[in-house]
């Protein structure tokens, strides 16, 4: 009884973070389209949410460009982390430099930046600027999971499997590999959040042609909301929900990030 | 509009050399009875890096430094001091009466002023809400565990566009809050539309950033060290000054970094909750290179913003110089 206040506490933050996704859940099995009068259980806005053309599209943009962004990060980040980590000091500091400039970066700069690249190069923004945009802001992140585990590796062990006769590509996947997979899972499943949340780079990086869910939102928020986005969030707070489990089982079972 | 818009084709040779180069420098290696460097892995890395990253910036600061005619000019930075620079250029040129219509105008200094002000009472609030929460989640006396750490990341995972468009359903007037006043015989409020609006969805959207990194320091410290300062006849509000809020210094000053940053340049929580009438630097910037079409200033913007989360980053490392403090990514 003691500790009532500190946990009443804990408790009201949690209902100041909560609230208003529990409020925006809740709204998604309203049957009125009111967003403040209660009339009735229903599934009616999910069944239109699946036949929403323009919403079906967005997903699938976020998802597909998730997806290859999360695993084009992933090789890219895995192998310029075994790269670095082989560099010597100084390059290693210039090449680490370049890896956490984007992330302090604020994203609107990003987004800017890579928006005049696009338009300097006569390159018409799209689906494919959005994932280059993607990949782009991802890797680093991949980097900065897959690194604690090289550091933490035994540093002679791919000089012996090359002493050993294997070929470098050998090495890689049979040696380091194996040793650094949690963390390239982890950097994985990071990119593959990370890019599924992003707005404000897509935003910049895409034409109103090629919408994905956070932009799409972000126009009809500004109109007033349906409740099938209402549906829509429901449905992705819940897939985040069971794809956060699977990352925490794994990060309590491996270290943390 | 601009003129000087696209690649010179001397920067394709150049690009089409250095691809050639890394290429051949490649194959080389391979052929090598050696085998390829290990280092030679971030070598695609390090061209993506170069092209999507750093000739970006290079990009910004072109566009900062030039008119739309390419010509090298300081007008942009002139123009954020004074946003009717270019009109009040022409009043001049047209004599002394015309000296009266000079005015200087103050949008883009008053923005950049409005939003560190906003983002530095977001951090204050973040700070005075999240630390006690950091403290209570690793009180171990309290027997929490990892669930309600759980809790506390979930919210964040879900799309922040989204949890900004929910408050709006709580807010506006014919929201939730003003139905449960209006049952309660209240007076409705006006709740959108205002500084205080804004400042809830920032607190709301950046609160788990200052509270996980205070938990990540407050965690690795050793307990032995609080027994030992009870046992040596601290106090507990002593044993709190002297020995845990030291200790937490790294986490607070990552916290302090992760919200305030973020804040400064945040452009959608204004738009959605300030209703326009509320203009944050985010905004502005987003502003000049979209609805103007104005590349020029709006580099230069982004290029001062670029500096000012630069310096204050420095700033703030100095203060953690061992970066112990980024608990959470």
């Amino acid at each position: 009884m003691k500790h009532i206040g500190k946990k009443a506490y804990l408790g009201l933050i949690l209902l100041f973070l909560y609230t208003p996704i529990v409020v925006l859940i809740m709204q998604s099995f309203n049957a009125g389209k009111s967003r403040a009068k209660w009339e009735g259980f229903s599934f009616r806005w999910y069944t239109a949410l699946f036949q929403d053309q323009a919403i079906m599209k967005a997903l699938y943009v976020t998802l597909t460009v998730a997806v290859i962004a999360a695993i084009a990060a992933t090789v890219l980040g895995t192998l310029a982390a075994i790269g670095i980590q082989a560099m010597r000091k100084r390059p290693q500091a210039v090449m680490m430099t370049m890896t956490n400039l984007p992330m302090t970066m604020p994203d609107i700069v990003t987004g800017i930046s890579l928006m005049i690249l696009f338009t300097f190069t006569k390159i018409e923004r799209g689906y494919m600027t959005m994932l280059l945009a993607h990949i782009t802001f991802n890797t680093p992140y991949v980097i900065l999971s897959v690194m604690p585990k090289l550091k933490q590796m035994n540093k002679f062990t791919y000089e012996a499997a090359l002493d050993l006769g294997a070929s470098p590509s050998y090495a890689l996947l049979h040696v380091i590999l194996p040793e650094i997979t949690p963390g390239v899972v982890t950097g994985c499943l990071l990119a593959f959040t990370l890019s599924l949340d992003d707005f404000v780079i897509s935003y910049f990086t895409t034409s109103p042609m090629v919408q994905n869910l956070s932009t799409l939102i972000y126009s009809k928020a500004r109109i007033g909301i349906e409740p099938t986005l209402n549906a829509l969030s429901a449905l992705m707070f819940l897939s985040l929900l069971i794809l956060l489990l699977i990352v925490n089982r794994r990060a309590g079972k491996t270290t943390r990030l | 509009m601009n003129q000087n818009l696209y690649l010179p084709p001397w920067v394709l040779w150049l690009f089409g050399v250095l691809f050639v180069g890394f290429v051949a420098y490649g194959i080389v290696s391979v052929r090598r009875s050696n085998g390829i460097k290990r280092s030679f892995f971030a070598s695609p890395y390090t061209v993506w890096m170069v092209l999507f990253t750093l000739l970006p910036c290079v990009l910004i600061a072109y566009y900062a430094f030039t008119d739309p005619t390419g010509a090298f000019t300081l007008d942009n930075f002139r123009n954020f001091w004074d946003s009717n620079y270019s009109v009040n250029k022409i009043y001049e040129q047209m004599g002394p009466d015309y000296a009266v219509l000079v005015q200087r105008g103050t949008v883009n200094i008053g923005t950049l002023v409005y939003s560190l002000w906003m983002a530095l009472l977001c951090t204050v609030i973040c700070l005075a809400i999240g630390y006690p929460t950091a403290y209570f989640m690793a009180d171990r006396q309290l027997k929490l565990g990892s669930t309600l750490v759980v809790l506390f990341v979930i919210p964040m995972w879900m799309n922040f566009l989204l949890r900004t468009v929910a408050w709006m359903t709580l807010l506006e007037d014919q929201g939730l809050i003003n139905t449960l006043l209006k049952a309660l015989g209240l007076p409705a409020a006006q709740l959108m539309y205002n500084n205080g609006a804004v400042l809830l969805g920032m607190v709301y959207n950046f609160l788990p950033f200052m509270i996980f990194p205070i938990y990540t320091a407050l965690t690795k410290m050793d307990n032995n060290l609080l027994e030992a300062a009870q046992d040596l006849g601290a106090n507990r509000l002593n044993t709190f000054w002297r020995v845990t809020a030291p200790l937490s210094v790294p986490g607070v000053i990552s916290g302090i970094t992760m919200v305030f940053m973020p804040s400064v340049t945040t452009f959608f929580i204004p738009r959605i909750l300030g209703g326009g009438n509320t203009m944050m630097f985010g905004d502005l910037i987003e502003n000049r290179f979209l609805t103007e079409g104005n590349w020029n200033v709006g580099s230069a913007l982004s290029l001062i913003m670029m500096v000012l989360i630069l310096i204050s980053l420095s700033i703030l490392r100095k203060a953690d110089p061992e970066g112990e403090g980024s608990g959470i990514v």
